[in-house]
């Protein structure tokens, strides 16, 4: 995490130092639905092969700011870039470089989970070939190969995750974006999928966005952006965070910071 | 694992990508219509439920003079043809826009919108295999109005597809139109109403438009106004191996205007944004 880099123009040509292209630029980012504003002059960055936690309660402005950096809503006002491609003037670019898991479940619950990761190729330009090749190869690093012809509708909300992880990186994006993967899953699943996320980071050197609202999902070297009322509270490595808070703990950190004071779930 | 730093000059997308993309969509849009076997069902019943019961209520009610493309005295049954294939094609593209509608609301529409490809071309693939879909319904209807003495020259069921693909493409985006409009499902309902009754029952479909105006002049002008109504004729003449130009000049504007409305109240700045955001908000 560092101060909100300027998106650079994507016809230029890559500068020398790769390290300067943060993986995901939000810079100055407003936006409002008539007169509620949901966002306010947000600015951060995620790094390349690193785990950003995005925290803030429901409300606060995250799936907001998803739909922003996916297109789904046109940028108001501020830019979004992702590998220096600004998704509003180059969103195929953009998106090319970003997989993303969304709140709520976006499979198609009457086909296989094969059949699945071919639409999804598909909408990317995948040849069926290669598609073919890459479902199989997800499907078994997900431990679902068996599972492979089976209706999605038959799988737990753990295994739907993780399918759902497995097809945001079929076309091998970059960025990885999710807004709160582990809602309603058990203890188990959840522990699989936060340690499965952070092996692409580290292995793969994939960049991260997690947002979440659940603390114990954030470890030590993670970086941190506290998001209340749309608005950027804090941002920075977790130590960091903590220690400008003068807390102890991210809880108590996130609680001094917002002024909240009940915790919504899941202590530190 | 490749470097992932560096920052990749635009690169564009190719034909084949083009291509990759669409036959998926059309693909996606079959399979999931395979699993609706009651939908593809009422899709064939409805049409023949005309067809058998009030056609033969009609038959001697309404006489059909010579008009054209007919060269002989047909039969009620013959005349409405056309105009129920044009009715499988209305519910349909009103059927795959609930779809859309509902796909949103499941969050599907979200997978089909984040496809780095230009959204406009994602959501005329998405009315392309809509159509797709239409025409499996119309030629199923098709083969069984042939047992029902319906039979048109053979190479008619060929010079009627371009037709039908048109027909359809503008039902269809019709449809898309009115769903980007609606926020809820049960909104559809009033649509269907308000929608497509009139349309139908307002057009060339049940009866010739020379008839219409001896009844109501005004009503005459409602008709010969009705896209539907041109939909049915430009069907109707293609059957025949004809082409009613006029009728195809409509429904080609007609294609064009819908579908440029439907992408446009797709595109985020307008039509998602100004409804807030799809699902809870976090």
């Amino acid at each position: 995490m560092t101060s909100p880099a300027p998106i650079a123009d994507p016809r230029e040509t890559p500068k020398p130092d790769p390290a300067a292209v943060p993986a995901l630029a939000i810079d100055g980012v407003s936006h409002s639905y008539g007169p509620r504003r949901a966002l306010i002059d947000v600015s951060f960055n995620v790094q390349p092969a690193s785990f950003t936690a995005l925290l803030g309660l429901n409300g606060a402005g995250k799936s907001t700011l998803f739909s922003l950096i996916t297109r789904l809503f046109g940028i108001q006002s501020g830019r979004v870039g992702i590998f220096g491609h600004d998704v509003g003037r180059s969103p195929g670019e953009a998106l090319r470089l970003l997989g993303v898991v969304f709140q709520p479940r976006t499979l198609d619950l009457d086909l296989s989970l094969t059949q699945n990761l071919l639409y999804h190729a598909a909408l990317h330009g995948i040849s069926r070939r290669e598609a073919s090749a890459r479902s199989a190869e997800l499907l078994g690093r997900i431990g679902l190969s068996d599972r492979a012809g089976s209706k999605v509708r038959d799988l737990s909300g753990g295994q739907m995750r993780r399918l759902e992880i497995a097809r945001a990186l079929l076309h091998r994006p970059r960025l990885l974006l999710l807004d709160e993967p582990t809602v309603g899953l058990d203890v188990k699943a959840r522990a699989d999928i936060i340690s499965h996320v952070r092996q692409l980071v580290t292995e793969q050197g994939i960049g991260v966005l997690w947002a979440t609202h659940l603390f114990d999902e954030i470890m030590a070297g993670d970086d941190l952006v506290v998001l209340h009322q749309g608005k950027v509270l804090a941002q920075g490595p977790m130590s960091r965070v903590i220690t400008e808070a003068g807390a102890q703990d991210v809880n108590t950190a996130f609680m001094r910071l917002t002024g909240a004071q009940t915790m919504p779930g899941g202590g530190a | 694992m490749s470097s992932i730093t560096t920052r990749d000059a635009p690169r564009g997308f190719s034909a084949a990508e083009y291509m990759t993309c669409l036959t998926g969509i059309v693909w996606r849009e079959g399979l999931r219509f395979l699993h609706q076997r009651e939908r593809f069902v009422s899709a064939l019943v409805r049409p023949l439920v005309w067809l058998f019961i009030f056609a033969a209520g009609f038959r001697q009610v309404l006489g059909i003079s010579i008009i054209p493309p007919y060269e002989t005295y047909i039969l009620y049954e013959v005349y409405i043809a056309p105009g129920l294939m044009a009715m499988i094609q209305l519910f349909n593209g009103m059927q795959s826009s609930l779809s859309m509608v509902y796909d949103r609301e499941m969050g599907n529409m979200r997978t089909l919108l984040v496809s780095p490809l230009p959204r406009g071309f994602l959501l005329f693939c998405k009315l392309l295999a809509g159509t797709a879909v239409s025409l499996l319904q119309v030629y199923a209807f098709l083969l069984i109005a042939w047992f029902w003495d319906i039979t048109p020259p053979p190479w008619g069921y060929l010079t009627v597809l371009p037709a039908l693909v048109l027909s359809g493409l503008m039902l269809g985006s019709l449809g898309m139109l009115i769903s980007s409009g609606i926020k809820q499902l049960e909104n559809f309902a009033g649509v269907m109403n308000f929608v497509i009754f009139p349309m139908f029952f307002a057009s060339s479909a049940l009866y010739p438009l020379w008839r219409v105006q001896e009844g109501s002049p005004y009503l005459f002008y409602l008709c010969a106004a009705n896209p539907f109504t041109h939909a049915v004729e430009l069907i109707r003449f293609a059957l025949y191996g004809q082409i009613n130009w006029i009728s195809l000049a409509v429904v080609a504007a007609c294609t064009i205007v819908f579908m440029i409305g439907a992408i446009l109240a797709y595109d985020p700045s307008r039509g998602l944004a100004r409804r807030g955001p799809a699902g809870g908000e976090g």
